[in-house]
């Protein structure tokens, strides 16, 4: 399996890489390749131009500001693995990145790749909309900023427009936001069958599920229910019902993933509800 | 074609390549690097793990043209080194291998993992950091024991 | 000549694994020759079509192309083959093609060929290639396939079943039917694939000048596919040389013929010039043989004190559009019913497998052939019957395994046993896993809501076939294997072997059982293996023959060089042969141990100063031997195995906590390559217990025909695995082995299919299909 004939540029700053997608229609990004390239050798996908983003160093930032974590799309998952800053305020993304994939596929992945890839069985998607983030595009008209619970339209489908490049997320720095996540996969690193990534902040919890339909999604009903806290466990997975939709795969009927949302819910909201 | 310039064990190879080469194909096919294999071209066997600029990645999931200015290490290069000698003979001493076709890959994540492990002795971290080097003839419990025994002499060392 | 420190017994490293830990292997996908180019395929993407119009135009214009072929372009140079065998009664086939000729029949079919100056260029023209296909009916269930009207997928064969016996012994049906306590179960289990590590390849190179033909083929049996290329591609076996360097895996897939490989060979002596093959991972799923998929009804009846009083098994598998060559598709349905009920001492037995065509990959022979389906079969009807009548599962094993003094015996299914140990290897089990201290641990944990299961699985593995398997049936596939030992001018020994090597150490094996035979060490001997012009005619590996064959063949050839060797030191010495021995590479007076003369001064001498040696002594410092079973069909082997699990009931995931096996292959050559063997079995039989299945539509795709898709056991799923050994030499040769390496596949999902069980039993719940998914679980428990 040998991709298809493509050239290739690199582009030096975020600028260029803009102005060569709209130069050149059917023009894809390179940044970390990780979901691109395998694309790419099963034919799946045959971009006539490659545009490599990934020597950005622009791109390869991580800021705190006095309200916000600021995460370059270049980042590779191995880099927030091992920063201090993650670790400091968003542990949450080193924690559901240690069930992304393996060693070798983290030290290229990116976060901006996996964002804008928007695999609905990917485990960032359902972090950033648990963290209440904002994604940065940027395109021909200029910088935008688009609510993580906008972002993720469907499957594998975003809110960028054509010839946008995500280039960075940004996470309200929440002092004593606690965290929580799971999922369940048939083998270490694989795609999730079901996952949960949830945040709370004092009595307000964001679930982030994903594995469950065509994208990331919230669980606005169940998120209402654990305003009671542990009392709402129960009423909040009643409420999953309402919140998922009915998906079923070759894996798993739709019952089953609803029950395992919920078998997950509350391993996690005990382990995030705790005091 | 694009040129591309960039060391390889310690020596520095210039090509012109097409875009769509892989890494792992330009080690094999250009350089006669052959130790790296391909198992699947998806990035999920590990077969085609190699060292690029100190870090494992997947051969396969690398264009040519992204290594650029890079270091890339392959098992040759570290064989010859003698960097894996210990984790070598313990392979070779608890007959950790069988076929050897997923051997390469395998002692490349081995010693990153040794490298990097914060307890490079727990058996279970070393398998979940194995977790994506596919082996079909060992069931793995051999190379599990082998890279605890490197582990475990390294500390006394 | 047994024992620790000598070479029968010894746990060493391998001496030729050493090149392996340095990325100095040697693969068929690493061969580059001169002016080699490239192959790829189109291949269908129906299960089922008429081919219409074919236009190979566009790609003969793409850069790098020097050769595009359908199957008239490749007429005339590749016989068509037909995978029958005349002792499977009734079994029939249609011809196959390199090339799909008319129609296409199963997915992944190839349809043309493209030979360029690099892969990628190849794969660049091969879609350029114009193909009309006119959709047929898919052929997708094998009882749909069988029902009275359905279209044959041969219409020359008159309907689609291939193969189709049965067995009756004792009072048959009616008696296991009759019996105090009947237990009847349904299991379906899923297809396999061996997905190899390194996929199928090869380099043909056709020489033009000496009309001869190289193969470097990644094989288990490079003899057998000398003689299938003399006959396909119309030449003599003296015209064809085949080298099998490493082998990346193979565990069976490797001993097919497949169309794609005999149309690059082909092109090769088409172009003049090396061809490579190398099938990628996408094209191995629909490609590669696949194997496993039964449905099977059976039951059991048992006396009222828990005696088994027979079996009854209706074994149906669906298989490809035809029946794979030389093998054939039939001879794993032909083991499942001639295993079943295997370990037990049982009068009564009925069993009926029919083999069904489809437009699915093709299928045929993979590590255990059949023993995996036989095992659990059976030790889930033991189990459960076990469980019904209030009897410990180790305790109904007690009471009906055949006893270890009851052999030589046969089964009701007609297969001989030379001698076994069933009971000295569950004795050792039992002891080895702390069987009990298991069970109370278990019943510990399970009233706090934690459910552990255990599952035993007896089980007996066929090995060292004679020429019973296939040669009685016509097929040019040989059941002997052959050596030659030879003693080199400096005195060490060199060993040819029709034996291969595809990583479980048979080069090791032989060194060592040549090292004993002569009386050397083994580091003194060299082997060499996998090329037909240079190694002795020999079946190659499989159904476990390299040690328990092979090795004989060896010791044969290295005891018969030992006489050479002490007949021409006795004339050199003027004593009596009988009166020497070699010990540690020095010839010495057997009596005393007295240092006569070294090796290395003996051949010395034989090789520069036979003017020296009395006159009319010719030295005859080489010998062949071959050694072929006679006696018993197939040398079997017995063990049994444990499998220690824990379920979780919420999400249905199973996590295996430990194994255990103990295992009886006769003599050990070399502990630690059997161990390994064996826990390399046991781990594909996890997979196929947890993860592994081909899955298809209705329109005979396959869904999950990747990597990521198809899920292979990963390090951080499978479990430390414990084994011990009973030891029951087979005396038809000298050195007593048998053979160990599908042992533990053949029962290990077995094991595991017992321990969910047993997990589960108390919630009512009970699985009979594998693989076990957490979907699967969550509906035995009525969830979902």
């Amino acid at each position: 399996m040998k991709p298809a004939p493509f050239d290739y540029v690199r582009a030096g700053s975020v600028a260029e890489a803009v102005g060569l997608l709209a130069a050149h229609e059917g023009a894809k990004l390179l940044a970390g390749g990780q979901s691109l390239l395998p694309a790419l050798n099963f034919r799946l996908s045959a971009p006539g131009l490659l545009v490599d983003i990934g020597r950005i160093a622009d791109l390869r930032r991580i800021d705190v500001t006095a309200t916000m974590l600021r995460i370059g799309a270049g980042c590779t998952h191995a880099m927030l693995l091992d920063a201090p800053e993650i670790a400091a305020h968003a542990p949450l993304i080193a924690t559901a990145l240690a069930h992304v994939a393996h060693p070798a596929i983290r030290s290229r992945g990116t976060i901006g790749g996996s964002l804008a890839n928007a695999d609905p069985a990917a485990e960032l998607p359902a972090c950033m909309l648990a963290l209440d983030a904002t994604i940065i595009a940027e395109g021909q008209a200029g910088a935008r900023r688009i609510a993580a619970a906008d972002f993720f339209t469907g499957l594998f489908e975003t809110a960028l427009e054509p010839g946008e490049i995500l280039t960075a997320v940004e996470i309200p720095l929440v002092p004593g936001r606690r965290h929580g996540f799971a999922e369940l996969a048939r083998r270490h690193g694989d795609y999730a069958l079901v996952g949960l990534a949830a945040a709370a902040e004092g009595e307000a919890v964001r679930l982030g599920f994903f594995a469950v339909g065509h994208a990331a999604l919230r669980a606005p009903a169940a998120e209402r229910a654990l305003a009671d806290g542990a009392a709402g466990i129960e009423a909040a997975c009643a409420a999953l019902a309402e919140d998922l939709p009915a998906h079923a795969d070759p894996e798993i009927s739709a019952p089953v993933r609803l029950h395992l949302a919920r078998v997950l819910l509350r391993r996690v909201m005990k382990e995030c509800l705790a005091p | 074609m694009t040129a591309i310039s960039l060391i390889v064990n310690g020596e520095r190879v210039e090509a012109e390549v097409p875009a769509r080469l892989h890494l792992a194909d330009f080690l094999r096919e250009r350089l006669g690097l052959t130790g790296t294999h391909l198992g699947c071209e998806h990035g999920v066997c590990g077969a085609c793990t190699v060292r690029l600029d100190g870090a494992i990645v997947r051969g396969c999931l690398v264009l040519a043209v992204q290594a650029e200015g890079c270091v890339v290490e392959t098992i040759e290069g570290v064989s010859d080194s003698g960097e894996l000698a210990d984790l070598q003979e313990a392979f070779w001493r608890r007959n950790a291998l069988q076929c050897g076709y997923c051997t390469p890959g395998m002692m490349l994540a081995a010693a990153d993992f040794l490298a990097h492990a914060p307890d490079p002795t727990d058996r279970a971290a070393i398998r979940a950091h194995l977790s994506g080097n596919y082996c079909r003839c060992t069931g793995y419990e051999a190379i599990v024991d082998a890279v605890e025994a490197t582990a475990r002499a390294r500390r006394a060392a | 000549m047994n024992g620790a420190d000598r070479p029968i017994g010894r746990a060493m490293a391998r001496p030729d694994a050493r090149r392996l830990t340095q990325g100095r292997g040697l693969f068929a996908s690493d061969i580059a020759l001169p002016r080699m180019v490239h192959a790829a395929f189109l291949r269908s993407p129906y299960a089922h079509a008429e081919i219409g119009a074919i236009d190979l135009a566009p790609a003969r214009e793409m850069p790098g192309v020097v050769g595009v072929f359908d199957a008239a372009a490749l007429e005339g140079r590749c016989a068509p083959w037909v995978g029958v065998l005349t002792h499977l009664k009734g079994l029939k086939s249609a011809p196959q093609y390199p090339l799909a000729r008319g129609r296409v029949r199963f997915q992944g079919e190839p349809v043309a060929m493209v030979v360029a100056a690099s892969r990628a260029e190849a794969e660049d023209a091969a879609e350029r290639i114009l193909v009309e296909y006119e959709p047929l009916a898919p052929v997708v269930d094998p009882l749909a396939a069988l029902a009275p009207g359905a279209a044959a997928i041969h219409p020359e064969l008159g309907d689609n079943l291939a193969f189709a016996r049965t067995i009756e012994a004792g009072g048959g049906a009616a008696a296991v039917d009759a019996a105090a306590e009947r237990v009847a179960l349904e299991f379906d289990f899923a297809r396999h694939t061996g997905v190899t590590l390194e996929p199928r390849a090869l380099v043909a190179d056709w020489n033009e000048g000496e009309q001869r033909l190289t193969v470097h083929l990644g094989t288990q049996v490079p003899h057998m596919f000398q003689t299938v290329l003399a006959t396909l591609l119309g030449l003599a076996e003296r015209q064809i040389r085949v080298i099998g360097p490493d082998v990346g895996g193979s565990f069976g897939i490797k001993i097919h013929v497949y169309p794609d490989e005999m149309a690059a060979v082909a092109a090769s002596r088409i172009l003049r010039r090396p061809v490579r093959f190398v099938a990628d991972r996408l094209e191995s799923f629909t490609g590669d043989i696949h194997a496993r998929g039964h449905r099977v009804s059976a039951r059991i009846g048992v006396a009222e004190d828990g005696r088994i009083e027979g079996f009854a098994v209706d074994d149906l598998t669906g298989v490809g559009p035809y029946s794979a060559y030389p093998r054939t598709s039939a001879v794993e349905a032909n083991q499942v019913i001639n295993l079943v009920g295997g370990p037990y001492d049982f009068a009564h037995y009925a069993a009926r497998a029919r083999v069904v065509f489809q437009t699915k990959a093709m299928m045929s022979q993979y590590r255990a052939v059949g023993h995996p389906i036989a095992t659990a079969v059976t030790e889930a009807l033991v189990d459960e019957a076990a469980r019904r009548r209030g009897i410990d599962p180790v305790e109904m094993r007690r009471r009906n395994l055949i006893a270890d003094d009851a052999y030589p015996c046969a089964s009701p299914a007609g297969m001989k046993f030379e001698a076994l140990s069933h009971h000295a290897c569950l004795d050792e089990l039992v002891r080895l896993m702390d069987y009990d201290a298991l069970r109370a641990e278990q019943a510990g944990l399970r009233a706090r809501g934690v459910w552990r299961g255990i599952g035993i699985a007896s089980f007996i593995e066929i090995t060292n076939p004679g020429a019973a398997f296939y040669g009685v049936g016509g097929a040019r596939i040989a059941a002997q294997d052959g050596a030659t030992a030879r003693l080199d001018a400096a005195g060490d020994v060199v060993l040819h072997a029709g034996a291969t090597e595809q990583g479980q150490g048979t080069t090791t094996i032989l060194a060592q059982v040549t090292a004993a035979a002569m009386g050397v060490d083994p580091a003194r001997v060299l082997v060499k293996l996998g090329d037909t012009d240079a190694t002795p005619y020999g079946g190659g590996t499989w159904a476990s023959r390299g040690a328990g064959v092979g090795g004989e063949a060896a010791f044969r050839a290295a005891s018969a060089l030992r006489e050479n060797v002490l007949a021409l030191a006795a004339s050199i010495l003027q004593a009596a042969p009988e009166a020497l021995d070699i010990r540690d590479g020095v010839i010495v007076d057997a009596a005393g141990g007295a240092e006569r003369m070294s090796l290395a001064e003996l051949a010395r001498i034989a090789h520069f100063r036979p003017d020296t040696l009395p006159q009319g002594v010719e030295p005859a410092l080489v010998a062949s031997r071959h050694y072929v079973p006679r006696e018993y069909p197939f040398a079997f082997t017995n063990g049994v195995q444990a499998a220690v699990v824990e379920v979780d009931a919420e999400t249905g995931f199973v996590r295996l906590l430990k194994h255990f096996v103990v295992e009886d292959c006769g003599t050990i050559i070399n502990p630690l390559l059997v161990d390994e063997q064996i826990r390399g079995g046991v781990v594909q039989g996890l997979g196929a217990a947890l993860f592994e299945e081909c899955r298809y539509d209705s329109e005979g795709q396959m869904l999950n025909a990747t990597m990521a898709d198809y899920l292979v056991p990963m390090a951080a799923e499978m479990p430390d695995i414990v084994i011990g050994h009973v030891c029951t030499p087979t005396r038809e040769s000298h050195i007593g082995a048998k053979g160990v390496g599908e042992a533990g596949t053949a029962a290990a999902a077995a094991a595991v299919l017992n321990a969910v069980n047993d997990a589960l039993a108390p919630r009512g719940a009970r699985i009979t299909a594998l693989p076990i998914t957490p979907a699967r679980v969550l509906e035995a428990l009525g969830i979902g």
